[in-house]
Protein backbone atom coordinates (compact mmCIF):
# COMPACT_ATOMS: atom_id res chain seq x y z
CA UNK A 1 0.00 0.00 0.00
CA UNK A 2 2.77 2.08 1.37
CA UNK A 3 4.53 1.54 -2.10
CA UNK A 4 1.54 2.15 -4.18
CA UNK A 5 1.10 5.39 -2.40
CA UNK A 6 5.24 6.73 -2.92
CA UNK A 7 5.19 5.52 -6.73
CA UNK A 8 2.02 7.76 -7.00
CA UNK A 9 3.13 10.64 -5.76
CA UNK A 10 6.14 10.69 -7.84
CA UNK A 11 4.93 9.63 -11.11
CA UNK A 12 2.47 13.04 -10.27
CA UNK A 13 5.64 15.03 -9.04
CA UNK A 14 6.99 13.96 -12.10
CA UNK A 15 4.37 14.78 -14.48
CA UNK A 16 3.52 18.36 -12.47
CA UNK A 17 7.23 18.86 -13.00
CA UNK A 18 7.10 17.99 -16.87
CA UNK A 19 3.95 20.23 -16.82
CA UNK A 20 5.55 23.05 -15.22
CA UNK A 21 8.88 22.88 -17.51
CA UNK A 22 7.02 22.88 -20.46
CA UNK A 23 4.53 25.42 -19.59
CA UNK A 24 7.42 27.60 -18.66
CA UNK A 25 9.36 27.25 -21.75
CA UNK A 26 10.32 30.68 -22.25
CA UNK A 27 9.51 31.30 -26.22
CA UNK A 28 11.58 32.81 -29.08
CA UNK A 29 11.13 34.28 -32.73
CA UNK A 30 13.57 32.91 -35.06
CA UNK A 31 15.07 35.02 -37.92
CA UNK A 32 14.19 32.79 -39.92
CA UNK A 33 10.58 33.91 -39.80
CA UNK A 34 11.61 37.98 -39.69
CA UNK A 35 12.18 37.50 -43.56
CA UNK A 36 13.74 40.20 -45.51
CA UNK A 37 12.99 44.14 -44.15
CA UNK A 38 14.82 47.64 -45.21
CA UNK A 39 15.07 49.30 -42.08
CA UNK A 40 13.23 52.45 -41.70
CA UNK A 41 14.76 54.86 -39.15
CA UNK A 42 11.85 57.79 -39.46
CA UNK A 43 9.07 55.08 -38.09
CA UNK A 44 11.80 53.67 -35.60
CA UNK A 45 12.10 57.32 -34.41
CA UNK A 46 8.17 57.37 -34.04
CA UNK A 47 8.32 53.78 -32.49
CA UNK A 48 11.03 54.91 -29.86
CA UNK A 49 9.02 57.72 -28.92
CA UNK A 50 5.14 56.67 -28.90
CA UNK A 51 7.18 53.42 -27.16
CA UNK A 52 7.91 55.82 -24.29
CA UNK A 53 11.27 53.70 -24.52
CA UNK A 54 13.81 56.58 -22.58
CA UNK A 55 10.83 56.97 -19.81
CA UNK A 56 12.24 53.98 -18.23
CA UNK A 57 15.83 53.34 -20.10
CA UNK A 58 17.43 56.64 -20.05
CA UNK A 59 19.76 57.56 -17.23
CA UNK A 60 18.12 59.11 -14.87
CA UNK A 61 18.12 62.94 -14.10
CA UNK A 62 20.10 63.08 -17.75
CA UNK A 63 19.63 65.87 -19.88
CA UNK A 64 19.78 63.77 -23.11
CA UNK A 65 16.87 60.97 -23.33
CA UNK A 66 18.91 59.51 -26.14
CA UNK A 67 21.68 58.04 -23.18
CA UNK A 68 19.90 54.75 -22.40
CA UNK A 69 22.40 53.43 -20.03
CA UNK A 70 19.25 52.55 -17.95
CA UNK A 71 19.86 52.13 -13.84
CA UNK A 72 15.71 53.91 -12.73
CA UNK A 73 14.98 52.27 -10.16
CA UNK A 74 11.10 50.60 -10.18
CA UNK A 75 9.55 49.90 -7.26
CA UNK A 76 6.44 47.61 -7.28
CA UNK A 77 4.59 45.38 -5.17
CA UNK A 78 6.52 42.29 -6.01
CA UNK A 79 10.33 43.99 -5.68
CA UNK A 80 12.11 46.67 -6.51
CA UNK A 81 13.45 46.56 -10.76
CA UNK A 82 16.69 48.16 -11.80
CA UNK A 83 16.09 49.09 -15.69
CA UNK A 84 18.53 47.47 -17.78
CA UNK A 85 21.21 49.10 -20.43
CA UNK A 86 19.32 49.01 -24.10
CA UNK A 87 21.95 51.41 -25.40
CA UNK A 88 23.71 50.12 -28.67
CA UNK A 89 26.89 48.88 -26.57
CA UNK A 90 27.69 45.62 -27.15
CA UNK A 91 29.19 44.20 -24.22
CA UNK A 92 26.90 46.31 -21.43
CA UNK A 93 23.36 47.16 -23.97
CA UNK A 94 21.50 45.89 -26.94
CA UNK A 95 24.51 46.22 -29.41
CA UNK A 96 25.56 42.42 -30.00
CA UNK A 97 21.79 41.77 -29.91
CA UNK A 98 20.88 39.97 -33.33
CA UNK A 99 17.51 41.54 -35.08
CA UNK A 100 15.29 38.05 -34.04
CA UNK A 101 16.76 38.65 -30.24
CA UNK A 102 15.10 42.11 -30.25
CA UNK A 103 11.99 40.57 -31.80
CA UNK A 104 11.97 37.78 -29.31
CA UNK A 105 12.05 40.69 -26.35
CA UNK A 106 9.53 42.78 -27.27
CA UNK A 107 7.06 39.99 -28.18
CA UNK A 108 7.43 37.07 -26.42
CA UNK A 109 9.53 38.74 -23.00
CA UNK A 110 12.49 36.57 -23.64
CA UNK A 111 16.09 37.57 -23.04
CA UNK A 112 18.61 36.60 -25.67
CA UNK A 113 20.02 34.05 -23.34
CA UNK A 114 16.81 32.00 -22.74
CA UNK A 115 15.45 33.68 -19.63
CA UNK A 116 11.76 35.55 -18.87
CA UNK A 117 11.71 39.08 -19.01
CA UNK A 118 10.10 40.29 -15.98
CA UNK A 119 6.53 42.13 -17.00
CA UNK A 120 7.82 45.70 -15.65
CA UNK A 121 9.11 45.77 -19.44
CA UNK A 122 6.07 45.66 -21.02
CA UNK A 123 5.91 43.25 -23.39
CA UNK A 124 2.53 42.54 -22.75
CA UNK A 125 1.41 45.53 -24.83
CA UNK A 126 4.73 45.61 -27.29
CA UNK A 127 3.47 42.24 -28.56
CA UNK A 128 0.97 43.71 -30.12
CA UNK A 129 3.80 45.81 -32.84
CA UNK A 130 3.93 45.03 -35.96
CA UNK A 131 7.27 43.18 -36.52
CA UNK A 132 8.54 45.04 -39.28
CA UNK A 133 7.76 48.17 -36.33
CA UNK A 134 10.03 46.37 -33.60
CA UNK A 135 12.86 46.13 -36.18
CA UNK A 136 12.47 49.70 -37.44
CA UNK A 137 12.89 50.52 -33.79
CA UNK A 138 15.82 48.15 -33.46
CA UNK A 139 17.51 49.85 -36.10
CA UNK A 140 16.67 53.24 -34.12
CA UNK A 141 18.13 52.44 -31.22
CA UNK A 142 21.10 51.41 -32.88
CA UNK A 143 21.92 54.94 -34.17
CA UNK A 144 21.83 56.07 -29.96
CA UNK A 145 24.61 56.76 -28.23
CA UNK A 146 26.55 53.79 -26.68
CA UNK A 147 26.41 53.94 -22.84
CA UNK A 148 28.49 51.51 -21.12
CA UNK A 149 27.93 50.23 -17.44
CA UNK A 150 25.76 46.97 -16.22
CA UNK A 151 22.69 47.93 -14.62
CA UNK A 152 22.46 46.35 -11.11
CA UNK A 153 20.24 43.04 -10.10
CA UNK A 154 16.47 43.28 -9.90
CA UNK A 155 15.98 42.92 -6.25
CA UNK A 156 12.71 40.56 -6.11
CA UNK A 157 10.74 39.49 -2.72
CA UNK A 158 10.44 36.17 -2.37
CA UNK A 159 9.19 34.13 -4.51
CA UNK A 160 9.07 36.09 -7.25
CA UNK A 161 12.77 36.03 -8.06
CA UNK A 162 12.69 32.40 -9.66
CA UNK A 163 12.28 33.74 -13.41
CA UNK A 164 11.45 30.18 -14.50
CA UNK A 165 7.89 30.68 -13.20
CA UNK A 166 7.25 33.76 -14.92
CA UNK A 167 6.32 30.85 -17.67
CA UNK A 168 2.90 30.31 -16.40
CA UNK A 169 2.34 34.20 -15.93
CA UNK A 170 3.33 34.42 -19.57
CA UNK A 171 1.11 31.88 -20.42
CA UNK A 172 -1.74 33.61 -19.22
CA UNK A 173 -0.81 37.27 -20.68
CA UNK A 174 1.25 36.61 -23.84
CA UNK A 175 0.26 34.85 -27.27
CA UNK A 176 3.21 37.38 -29.23
CA UNK A 177 0.23 38.20 -31.87
CA UNK A 178 0.61 41.51 -33.08
CA UNK A 179 -2.34 43.98 -33.50
CA UNK A 180 -4.91 43.22 -36.43
CA UNK A 181 -6.58 46.10 -37.87
CA UNK A 182 -10.28 46.18 -37.91
CA UNK A 183 -11.71 46.67 -41.77
CA UNK A 184 -14.73 48.18 -39.91
CA UNK A 185 -13.39 51.14 -38.44
CA UNK A 186 -11.55 54.02 -40.10
CA UNK A 187 -8.14 54.12 -40.58
CA UNK A 188 -7.59 56.84 -37.87
CA UNK A 189 -9.45 54.70 -35.21
CA UNK A 190 -7.22 51.50 -36.55
CA UNK A 191 -4.10 53.71 -35.99
CA UNK A 192 -5.06 55.12 -32.82
CA UNK A 193 -5.92 51.78 -31.11
CA UNK A 194 -2.22 50.29 -32.49
CA UNK A 195 -0.43 53.29 -30.97
CA UNK A 196 -2.48 52.80 -27.94
CA UNK A 197 -2.48 49.11 -27.07
CA UNK A 198 0.73 48.12 -28.79
CA UNK A 199 3.83 50.62 -28.56
CA UNK A 200 2.17 53.19 -26.22
CA UNK A 201 1.28 50.50 -23.93
CA UNK A 202 -1.17 52.66 -22.01
CA UNK A 203 -3.42 50.30 -20.65
CA UNK A 204 -0.20 49.32 -18.73
CA UNK A 205 -0.71 51.73 -15.96
CA UNK A 206 -4.37 52.95 -16.60
CA UNK A 207 -6.00 49.62 -15.86
CA UNK A 208 -6.04 47.95 -12.51
CA UNK A 209 -4.11 44.66 -11.52
CA UNK A 210 -5.56 41.55 -10.01
CA UNK A 211 -3.00 39.70 -7.00
CA UNK A 212 -1.00 38.05 -10.15
CA UNK A 213 0.37 41.32 -11.26
CA UNK A 214 -1.72 40.77 -14.54
CA UNK A 215 -4.58 43.61 -15.82
CA UNK A 216 -8.11 42.74 -15.35
CA UNK A 217 -9.42 42.64 -18.96
CA UNK A 218 -12.76 44.12 -18.00
CA UNK A 219 -11.66 46.77 -16.07
CA UNK A 220 -8.64 47.70 -18.99
CA UNK A 221 -8.43 51.54 -19.09
CA UNK A 222 -10.85 52.12 -16.37
CA UNK A 223 -7.99 53.53 -13.68
CA UNK A 224 -6.38 52.51 -10.58
CA UNK A 225 -3.66 52.22 -8.28
CA UNK A 226 -0.31 53.72 -9.52
CA UNK A 227 1.68 50.60 -10.06
CA UNK A 228 4.24 52.82 -9.18
CA UNK A 229 3.25 53.84 -5.84
CA UNK A 230 1.77 56.64 -4.65
CA UNK A 231 -1.96 57.99 -6.57
CA UNK A 232 -4.47 56.92 -8.52
CA UNK A 233 -3.72 56.38 -12.26
CA UNK A 234 -7.46 57.98 -14.04
CA UNK A 235 -10.28 56.12 -15.80
CA UNK A 236 -9.30 57.15 -19.00
CA UNK A 237 -12.79 56.21 -20.76
CA UNK A 238 -15.75 58.03 -21.66
CA UNK A 239 -17.33 57.02 -18.16
CA UNK A 240 -14.70 59.65 -16.85
CA UNK A 241 -13.82 61.22 -20.18
CA UNK A 242 -17.38 61.77 -20.91
CA UNK A 243 -16.65 65.34 -21.55
CA UNK A 244 -13.69 65.67 -23.59
CA UNK A 245 -13.63 65.80 -26.92
CA UNK A 246 -11.10 64.03 -29.03
CA UNK A 247 -9.74 67.41 -29.66
CA UNK A 248 -9.18 67.95 -25.92
CA UNK A 249 -7.45 64.53 -25.63
CA UNK A 250 -5.07 65.40 -28.63
CA UNK A 251 -4.60 68.88 -26.78
CA UNK A 252 -3.59 67.24 -23.76
CA UNK A 253 -0.84 64.97 -25.10
CA UNK A 254 0.42 67.93 -26.82
CA UNK A 255 0.64 70.15 -23.87
CA UNK A 256 0.11 68.86 -20.95
CA UNK A 257 -2.97 70.64 -19.65
CA UNK A 258 -6.08 68.95 -18.78
CA UNK A 259 -10.03 70.10 -19.22
CA UNK A 260 -9.72 72.23 -16.21
CA UNK A 261 -6.74 74.26 -17.15
CA UNK A 262 -4.07 72.18 -14.45
CA UNK A 263 -1.79 70.26 -15.51
CA UNK A 264 -0.93 66.47 -15.37
CA UNK A 265 1.44 65.73 -13.18
CA UNK A 266 3.73 62.28 -12.16
CA UNK A 267 4.87 60.03 -15.28
CA UNK A 268 2.35 61.31 -17.76
CA UNK A 269 4.05 64.58 -17.78
CA UNK A 270 7.07 62.29 -19.20
CA UNK A 271 4.59 60.52 -21.43
CA UNK A 272 3.31 63.81 -22.92
CA UNK A 273 7.01 65.08 -23.48
CA UNK A 274 6.80 61.93 -26.14
CA UNK A 275 3.71 62.46 -27.58
CA UNK A 276 4.23 66.23 -27.89
CA UNK A 277 7.18 64.59 -30.53
CA UNK A 278 4.75 62.31 -32.90
CA UNK A 279 2.84 63.64 -35.54
CA UNK A 280 0.14 65.83 -35.18
CA UNK A 281 -1.73 63.37 -37.45
CA UNK A 282 -0.92 60.30 -35.01
CA UNK A 283 -1.91 62.12 -31.33
CA UNK A 284 -5.42 62.82 -33.10
CA UNK A 285 -5.56 58.91 -33.73
CA UNK A 286 -4.71 58.16 -30.15
CA UNK A 287 -7.54 60.70 -29.16
CA UNK A 288 -10.33 59.13 -31.82
CA UNK A 289 -9.60 55.84 -30.02
CA UNK A 290 -9.74 56.27 -26.35
CA UNK A 291 -12.60 58.53 -27.53
CA UNK A 292 -14.03 55.19 -28.83
CA UNK A 293 -13.40 53.39 -25.49
CA UNK A 294 -16.51 51.39 -23.97
CA UNK A 295 -17.28 53.43 -20.91
CA UNK A 296 -16.36 51.52 -17.63
CA UNK A 297 -17.19 52.54 -14.48
CA UNK A 298 -13.34 52.11 -12.34
CA UNK A 299 -13.00 51.53 -8.73
CA UNK A 300 -12.04 54.32 -6.54
CA UNK A 301 -9.69 55.35 -4.32
CA UNK A 302 -10.19 54.67 -0.88
CA UNK A 303 -10.64 57.85 0.80
CA UNK A 304 -7.78 58.46 3.76
CA UNK B 1 -17.33 86.18 -21.63
CA UNK B 2 -14.86 88.49 -21.85
CA UNK B 3 -16.73 91.05 -19.37
CA UNK B 4 -16.83 88.29 -17.04
CA UNK B 5 -13.49 87.04 -17.12
CA UNK B 6 -11.67 89.98 -16.74
CA UNK B 7 -13.38 90.89 -13.23
CA UNK B 8 -12.36 87.63 -12.15
CA UNK B 9 -9.09 88.04 -13.14
CA UNK B 10 -8.32 91.09 -11.40
CA UNK B 11 -10.69 89.86 -8.19
CA UNK B 12 -8.25 87.20 -7.95
CA UNK B 13 -5.05 89.32 -8.28
CA UNK B 14 -6.33 91.49 -6.01
CA UNK B 15 -7.12 88.47 -3.32
CA UNK B 16 -3.80 87.44 -3.90
CA UNK B 17 -1.95 90.67 -2.98
CA UNK B 18 -3.87 91.18 0.11
CA UNK B 19 -2.99 87.56 1.59
CA UNK B 20 0.40 87.06 0.68
CA UNK B 21 1.64 88.69 3.69
CA UNK B 22 -0.45 86.69 5.57
CA UNK B 23 -0.86 83.33 4.27
CA UNK B 24 1.45 81.88 1.44
CA UNK B 25 -0.38 79.01 1.02
CA UNK B 26 -3.75 80.60 -0.28
CA UNK B 27 -1.93 83.10 -2.07
CA UNK B 28 -0.18 80.92 -4.23
CA UNK B 29 -2.92 78.70 -5.24
CA UNK B 30 -4.97 82.00 -5.89
CA UNK B 31 -1.63 82.39 -8.83
CA UNK B 32 -2.15 78.89 -9.77
CA UNK B 33 -6.08 79.05 -9.80
CA UNK B 34 -5.85 82.57 -11.92
CA UNK B 35 -2.80 80.70 -14.22
CA UNK B 36 -5.33 77.59 -14.67
CA UNK B 37 -8.55 79.75 -15.83
CA UNK B 38 -6.13 81.81 -18.03
CA UNK B 39 -4.72 78.64 -19.75
CA UNK B 40 -8.16 77.47 -19.91
CA UNK B 41 -8.58 80.42 -22.40
CA UNK B 42 -5.48 79.86 -23.98
CA UNK B 43 -6.30 76.22 -24.65
CA UNK B 44 -9.45 76.95 -26.11
CA UNK B 45 -7.95 79.11 -28.57
CA UNK B 46 -5.12 76.88 -29.30
CA UNK B 47 -7.85 74.17 -30.11
CA UNK B 48 -9.76 76.32 -32.30
CA UNK B 49 -13.05 75.91 -30.08
CA UNK B 50 -12.51 80.58 -29.52
CA UNK B 51 -10.89 83.32 -31.96
CA UNK B 52 -7.74 84.58 -31.53
CA UNK B 53 -8.26 87.67 -29.15
CA UNK B 54 -5.33 89.64 -29.03
CA UNK B 55 -6.23 91.27 -25.85
CA UNK B 56 -7.23 88.18 -24.27
CA UNK B 57 -3.83 86.87 -24.89
CA UNK B 58 -2.37 89.84 -23.28
CA UNK B 59 -4.46 88.85 -20.38
CA UNK B 60 -3.16 85.10 -20.37
CA UNK B 61 0.36 86.35 -20.51
CA UNK B 62 0.32 89.49 -18.19
CA UNK B 63 -1.35 86.77 -15.48
CA UNK B 64 1.58 84.34 -16.46
CA UNK B 65 4.08 87.19 -16.14
CA UNK B 66 2.33 88.32 -12.66
CA UNK B 67 2.40 84.60 -11.18
CA UNK B 68 6.20 83.64 -12.17
CA UNK B 69 7.60 86.96 -10.57
CA UNK B 70 5.45 86.62 -7.22
CA UNK B 71 5.64 82.96 -6.55
CA UNK B 72 9.41 82.57 -5.36
CA UNK B 73 8.51 84.27 -2.52
CA UNK B 74 5.51 82.42 -1.70
CA UNK B 75 7.23 79.21 -0.73
CA UNK B 76 9.12 80.30 2.44
CA UNK B 77 10.21 77.54 4.73
CA UNK B 78 6.78 77.75 7.26
CA UNK B 79 4.44 76.88 4.07
CA UNK B 80 5.37 73.52 3.85
CA UNK B 81 2.17 71.84 5.33
CA UNK B 82 -1.18 72.81 5.96
CA UNK B 83 -4.14 74.90 4.11
CA UNK B 84 -4.29 71.42 2.00
CA UNK B 85 -1.34 72.45 0.04
CA UNK B 86 -0.15 70.19 -2.70
CA UNK B 87 2.93 71.48 -2.76
CA UNK B 88 5.11 68.34 -2.16
CA UNK B 89 8.27 69.02 -0.05
CA UNK B 90 10.23 67.90 -3.29
CA UNK B 91 10.16 72.27 -3.45
CA UNK B 92 12.22 72.43 -0.66
CA UNK B 93 14.99 70.04 -1.32
CA UNK B 94 15.20 71.34 -4.57
CA UNK B 95 14.33 75.31 -4.07
CA UNK B 96 17.30 76.14 -6.27
CA UNK B 97 15.93 74.04 -9.34
CA UNK B 98 12.25 75.31 -8.68
CA UNK B 99 13.36 79.23 -8.75
CA UNK B 100 15.25 78.53 -11.73
CA UNK B 101 11.93 77.22 -13.20
CA UNK B 102 9.96 80.41 -12.44
CA UNK B 103 12.73 82.34 -13.82
CA UNK B 104 12.46 80.47 -16.94
CA UNK B 105 8.85 80.72 -16.89
CA UNK B 106 8.92 84.36 -16.60
CA UNK B 107 11.26 84.30 -19.99
CA UNK B 108 9.48 82.21 -21.69
CA UNK B 109 5.96 84.25 -21.46
CA UNK B 110 8.36 87.51 -22.34
CA UNK B 111 9.28 86.15 -25.49
CA UNK B 112 5.82 84.44 -26.40
CA UNK B 113 4.41 88.25 -25.12
CA UNK B 114 6.98 89.08 -28.00
CA UNK B 115 6.71 86.47 -30.20
CA UNK B 116 2.65 86.43 -30.89
CA UNK B 117 0.90 88.11 -33.07
CA UNK B 118 -2.02 86.11 -34.37
CA UNK B 119 -3.23 82.79 -34.33
CA UNK B 120 -0.69 81.13 -36.37
CA UNK B 121 2.68 82.54 -34.22
CA UNK B 122 -0.19 81.73 -31.14
CA UNK B 123 -0.30 78.31 -31.90
CA UNK B 124 3.20 77.91 -32.30
CA UNK B 125 4.68 78.69 -29.01
CA UNK B 126 1.35 77.74 -27.17
CA UNK B 127 1.82 74.08 -26.21
CA UNK B 128 5.43 74.25 -25.50
CA UNK B 129 4.52 76.95 -23.29
CA UNK B 130 2.49 75.01 -20.67
CA UNK B 131 4.22 71.50 -21.50
CA UNK B 132 7.72 73.01 -20.21
CA UNK B 133 6.63 75.28 -18.04
CA UNK B 134 3.41 74.24 -16.04
CA UNK B 135 3.50 70.85 -16.72
CA UNK B 136 6.90 69.96 -16.37
CA UNK B 137 7.43 71.58 -12.90
CA UNK B 138 3.71 69.97 -11.81
CA UNK B 139 5.62 66.09 -12.39
CA UNK B 140 8.20 67.04 -9.87
CA UNK B 141 6.72 69.56 -7.53
CA UNK B 142 2.59 68.87 -7.37
CA UNK B 143 1.26 66.06 -5.48
CA UNK B 144 -1.24 64.45 -7.57
CA UNK B 145 -4.09 61.47 -6.47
Amino acid sequence: MLRKLVIAVVVLAALGGAAFWFLTIPQTVSAAALGPHQPDLENGRTMFIAGGCSGCHAVPEAEDKTRLGGGLALKSPFGTFYVPNISPDRRDGIGAWSEADFVTALSRGTSPDGRHYFPAFPYTSYQRMRPDDMRDLFAYLKTLPVVSGVVRDHDMAFPFGFRRGLGLWKFLYVDGKPFVPDPGKSAVLNRGAYLVEGPGHCAECHSPRNLIGGIIAAQRFAGGPNPEGKGWIPNITPKELGDWSQNDIAYLLDSGQTLDGDSVGGSMAEVVRNTAQLAAEDRTAIAAYIKSLPPIEGSKPTKK
Amino acid sequence: MLRLILPVAALALAATFAAAQSDPIAARKALMKANGQQAKIGAAIAKGEAPFDAAKVETIFATFADAAAKAPDLFPENSKKGGKTEALPAIWKNKPDFEARLVKFGDDVKSAQAEVKDLATFKKVWSGLIRKNCTGCHEKYVQKD
